[in-house]
């Protein structure tokens, strides 16, 4: 696993700027199951989308939103471990965060929430994950491959055809700085093929997509 | 809907802390802190920009420009706009959000029920 260094001091409102779409194969995996019920539960844990709110609820779905990055960045989460270094609590975290019954989701979407999260959250958001999920139900996230640099564009998606997303870019302002100092999120590390499967191991099955963009698609069933 | 103009219903201004149970048969316009529920059965909710609602609100049409803490039901619509930050279920038939908006919570869409369903012969 390769670390980048740490950019937890950021916060507030999420920026847009660029626009790409690009072909995902876990998304359509994703859509044949939406497309196939009705009534699914789905946890859209990236930035609010209006898009993927009409999609979703227009499949006669529920559409949970929860901006985890957002909500990992609050100041008021980060305390100081023993070495004296300021982390998140991942305990107060998740008292705040995906307090959801047990078994409830059938589809989480978490996108590329895992790279982005500060390293004492990922392992205890996938597990909470975990809890929170139906038996079965499908998880779709995006991790970078060892070709992306730190400063990778942070994008969050949005559902815009069966397999297509568009990507838009986020950008946080740092707490007390103007809007126009927003700056993107930076790559905390990159996870190779063990470390994903490592993080999954308590699901039942993982599969891994290879796309050209530097990132590997991984659709998980719980 | 921005700020109210006078006599477009209530208006609850920036300075105003409301703690309990609002009820209302006009518009309300919020942009103090009330704390408790808001009950606007036939008339429309706007939580200004300066506004800060923890409250459950029910409501026709729910317009959201400030923050909102509690569960959202608009027998018409909810609109959150780009400096909104909802915590907290959403039930309406029909949402709108712009870019930029916060939204940590469940939307669920009730279909119009419309005219009666024709009894199957």
């Amino acid at each position: 696993m390769k670390f980048f260094r740490s950019s937890s001091n950021q916060t507030a409102s999420p920026e847009v700027a660029r626009k790409l779409s690009r072909r995902s194969s876990g998304m359509g995996e994703i859509s044949r199951l939406l497309n196939s019920q009705e009534g699914l539960c789905v946890l859209d844990m990236g930035a609010t989308s209006a898009n993927n709110i009409r999609v979703f609820t227009g499949q006669g779905h529920k559409n949970y939103s929860e901006d985890l990055l957002r909500s990992s960045l609050d100041p008021m989460l980060r305390i100081q471990d023993i070495a004296g270094n300021s982390v998140v609590d991942s305990k107060k975290f998740l008292d705040e965060n995906l307090t959801y019954p047990n078994a409830h989701f059938d589809v989480v979407l978490c996108w590329n929430l895992p790279d982005y999260m500060e390293e004492s959250l990922v392992k205890p958001t996938i597990d909470r994950l975990w809890s929170v999920m139906k038996p079965g139900g499908l998880l779709l996230a995006f991790f970078h491959t060892r070709d992306a640099g730190p400063d990778s564009t942070c994008y969050r998606y949005h559902v815009t055809g069966t397999d297509i997303l568009e990507m838009q870019e986020v950008k946080f302002a740092p707490p007390g700085r103007p809007t126009s100092e927003k700056q993107s999120p930076r790559l905390q590390r990159v996870f190779n093929n063990r470390h994903i499967e490592n993080l999954f191991r308590d699901f039942a099955s993982i599969k891994f997509f290879l796309a050209r963009d530097a990132i590997r698609e991984v659709l998980v069933v719980r | 809907m921005d700020a109210p103009k006078t006599g477009d219903g209530a208006n609850i201004g920036k300075s105003v802390v409301i703690k309990g149970e609002v009820s209302g048969s006009e518009d309300l316009y919020v942009d103090g802190n009330v704390e408790g529920s808001i009950e606007l059965r036939n008339h429309s909710l706007t939580v200004g920009p300066n506004g800060s609602v923890k409250a459950n609100v029910t409501a026709k049409s729910v317009v959201v420009q400030g923050k909102l803490d509690g569960s959202v039901t608009a027998s018409d619509r909810v609109e959150l706009r780009k400096s909104a930050v909802v915590t907290g279920d959403v039930t309406t038939q029909r949402i709108a959000i712009e870019e930029g908006a916060f939204l940590k919570g469940k939307i669920d869409i009730q279909k119009e029920t419309g005219k009666a369903a024709a009894p199957s012969s």
